[in-house]
């Protein structure tokens, strides 16, 4: 049933008192939501299993004043699966399905929480609730505000939390040139990578006199490691919507495209019920709100390619081709998708426009350094203690998301480097932890802020096999259009696996930036030309690391295997065994409180003993 | 020319189905990549009649579809097996160790990445990242995650898949 403006403001008002609870914690209330994530992460480790467990016993046992609620991701993605009691804030991580009779009987029913589930923080002290946990203190939540707080299969919770708000305000009382320059004023930059101002995006869409013209949701999230735009669309579809409904209405287009990655069922799933359930409300569709303006969004799937993310590529991918980049200009916002003027954003970046219009750009300018404003959502992943979703707003330092945030690096291992950026980025070295991120200050570094992962590295890394790792990904993502970027990494990448094997001699490091610099110079599009990237800052970084494999044919930190040997140090050795128990090939002999020894004939490197040994006596 | 195609019963067969599904389709040509997901889907792979049907549907040339098949990596050729194992190497597992896994997988079933055994039961690729980074090191077979995975863990999951049929 189609809805009118009024009636929009009805069920805000009448669901928000409902769910008012989630984030009142302070109101006494006989009513109880218990949030169960459904993102990714605690999908894979069966929530939804747990959802239905908890349901079947409040059915079983009656009980009429608790709700379970799925929702978006709530970030710490490495306790999952995760459960929030609400309005008490109660934090249960790592919850399975036999636990759910305990929840149900001891808190919800006998009101004593269920101590043993709740998270401890680093210092071994038990934490009551999700505001309490260090990981979440630091955080600015403007993008991910509604993620792990409502459903985001029912239009009406997103309504109740502002939702449709600033499309109402868009469309009651601006006219296109102030949604223009409201989104222009707040200064946000293009969170797919380069950092290209919004607003000027979108004036030069507007400023295109064609009738038709198109919006593009950039939803292809193609960087390994990187899961920030799945949890948007997982947590909060309807913001990705609604963002795109007023910059239809800016620019003057009719017709929207959200280019998704088919390895994201979850998200692809929960777009379309959200794109279905706001035509039925008349929220899409033909006359939005009874205005004269008309905008609907269609899905297109991307089927596995990296260079997609690239704006052109995915526009040829929509038009059902292969996904190869077009030369620039022309622009897309000159001529896109089918040679019409098209808008392209990406997710991240759609997720602050209704924060923006509803607070104004003077609020959300205040937020940030000097060049780039608003928050940043990381996907902090690798050897860091926390793992997860992490927004924090632009200016904070790296220190502060892996130490404060991250809660540092586990088993008593050193930082050594933060990779940012993904397969264009780069990696960040120990000297420039304080350095506080925006998008210029990683340029300055050798990286760029990329899309958002962030995988930490410990000591065990050897920098010139991650480098090699980025390019094997180069090589294979590579589209094959243009010469520097088919042939440049593929011989970038025999050079590096010559290194590793020990095969390498001086001059292979010399050839390897001869080769870099033509391929920046000389590609066609941003993948190409930012894919000696990964090569180029470990080598400003961690020379020594390349000298010492091509000079004395060793590998420090014992990942390339040719150039290493596992060894047990017998002054630290306890003879636990628990490196025996760990081997895969059972190369590791040795009695219980003995000095064990490694089998070289046997041993596969694999280092699976490494992390077993409790004190570090295998290196 | 209907009757040229279809040299047994099978080819018929799949021939029908995926005129079936393209009636659903309205016949434009930036409808490619949603019908090859549903064949992709509906049989594992892509079948050659299917590409040719799809060829005749959309107007496209064959040659077209195959180039489009072939680059992007979720389409296929060839059938899958019946568990396909998959091992993430997005950057969140490759530091916590896929490789290893990889290797393991390799060693363990006598395939590369992209080949099936030749019994049809497994099949074994690599995946870039499929956001389970907070369980890293990932690997899946058909529909099941299986996270925090070791060497250990992968050949014991493995073993279990071996003795089933």
């Amino acid at each position: 049933m189609k809805k009118t403006i009024d009636e929009i403001e009805k069920i805000r008002w009448e669901r928000r008192s409902d769910l008012d609870l989630r984030v009142n914690r302070n109101t006494p209330n006989t009513q109880r939501h218990i949030l169960v994530c459904n993102g990714t992460g605690c999908t894979s480790s069966k929530s939804p299993k747990i959802m239905e467990k908890l349901e079947q016993l409040i059915k079983e046992k009656n009980i009429e004043n608790v709700r379970v609620i799925k929702t978006g991701c709530f970030g710490l993605c490495s306790k999952g699966p995760i459960l929030i009691v609400r309005p008490e804030d109660t934090f249960y991580s790592l919850v399975k399905i036999e636990d759910c009779d305990e929840i149900i009987n001891s808190h919800i029913l006998g009101g004593q929480i269920v101590q043993r589930l709740l998270t401890k923080d680093l210092n071994g002290n038990i934490v009551n609730k999700l505001d309490e946990l260090p990981f979440y203190k630091k955080q600015k939540r403007i993008v991910l505000k509604n993620c792990g707080l409502i459903n985001p299969e029912d239009i009406e919770e997103y309504i109740a939390f502002d939702g449709y708000k600033a499309l109402i305000k868009v469309l009651s009382s601006m006219s296109r040139d102030e949604v223009v320059e409201e989104v222009s004023k707040s200064g946000l930059r293009g969170r797919g990578g380069a950092g290209f101002p919004t607003g000027k995006k979108w004036s030069f869409v507007k400023a295109e006199e064609e009738n038709q013209k198109y919006v593009v949701c950039n939803a292809d999230e193609g960087d390994p490691g990187a899961f920030m735009d799945r949890s948007v669309l997982e947590g909060d579809p309807h913001t990705i919507i609604e963002a795109m409904t007023i910059a239809g209405y800016a620019i003057g287009a009719n017709q929207g495209y959200i280019y998704v990655r088919a390895e994201y069922p979850i998200a692809v799933k929960r777009l379309e019920i959200a794109i279905k359930q706001a035509r039925d409300y008349g929220l899409l569709g033909q006359n939005i709100l009874n205005t004269e303006f008309s905008f609907d969004i269609d899905i297109r799937l991307g089927a596995g390619a990296f260079v997609c993310g690239e704006e052109t590529a995915l526009l040829e991918s929509i038009e059902g081709k292969r996904g190869q980049p077009r030369l620039k200009p022309p622009y897309p916002a000159h001529s896109g998708l089918w040679g019409k003027p098209t808008l392209i954003n990406n997710v991240e970046t759609y997720a602050n426009i209704t924060q923006i219009i509803l607070n104004g750009s003077e609020w959300y300018s205040s937020i940030g350094t000097e060049t780039s404003k608003g928050t940043k959502v990381f996907a902090l992943g690798g050897n860091v203690n926390n793992v997860g979703l992490v927004e924090v707003p632009m200016g904070t330092t790296l220190r502060e998301i892996i130490y404060d945030i991250g809660g540092g690096i586990p088993n008593g291992r050193e930082f050594k480097a933060a990779q940012t950026g993904g397969p264009s980025g780069g990696c960040i070295p120990k000297q420039y932890l304080d350095t506080q991120i925006d998008y210029e200050s990683l340029k300055a570094i050798g990286s760029m802020m990329g899309s958002g992962g962030l995988i930490v590295m410990d000591d065990t890394k050897c920098m010139v096999n991650i480098a090699k790792f980025y390019l094997e990904f180069t090589v294979s993502e590579s589209c094959g259009k243009c010469t520097p970027c088919r042939i440049g990494t593929k011989r970038m990448l025999e050079i590096l696996e010559k290194i590793c094997d020990g095969r390498g001699n001086e001059h292979d490091i010399e050839k390897l930036k001869v080769l870099a610099d033509s391929i920046v110079k000389s590609s066609v599009c941003g993948l190409g030309q930012t894919a000696p990237n990964p090569v180029l800052s470990t080598m400003k970084y961690f020379m020594d690391e390349y000298e010492e494999h091509v000079k004395d044919h060793k590998c420090k930190a014992k990942e390339c295997k040719n150039l290493t040997q596992i060894e047990i140090d017998p002054e630290k050795c306890k003879g636990c065994d628990l490196c025996k128990k760990s081997c895969p090939v059972q190369a590791i002999s040795g009695e219980i409180r003995e000095i064990h020894t490694i089998d070289q004939n046997k041993c596969i490197k694999c280092r699976t003993c490494l992390q077993a040994c409790p004190f570090k006596a295998i290196h | 020319m209907e009757n040229e195609k279809c040299v047994n019963c099978a080819e018929k067969k799949l021939q029908d189905e995926t005129r079936e599904l393209l009636q659903k389709h309205e016949k434009r040509k930036d409808g490619l990549i949603k019908i090859l997901e549903e064949v992709q889907s509906k049989y594992g792979y892509i079948p050659k009649v299917s590409q040719l049907e799809i060829s005749e549907y959309l107007d496209i040339p064959l040659a077209e579809i195959y180039g489009v098949i072939t680059f992007y990596s979720r389409f296929t050729l060839k059938p899958k097996g019946k568990y396909n194992v998959s091992i993430c190497l997005g950057t969140a597992c490759f530091v916590k160790g896929s490789k290893e896994i990889l290797q393991s997988a390799k060693e363990k079933l006598g395939i590369d990445e992209g080949e099936t055994t030749t019994d049809g039961k497994f099949s074994l690729d690599t995946t870039r990242c499929i956001g389970a980074c907070g369980l890293a090191p990932v690997f899946t077979i058909n529909d099941e995650v299986y996270g925090n995975s070791t060497v250990k863990k992968f050949n014991e999951v493995l073993d279990e898949y071996i003795k089933k049929d």
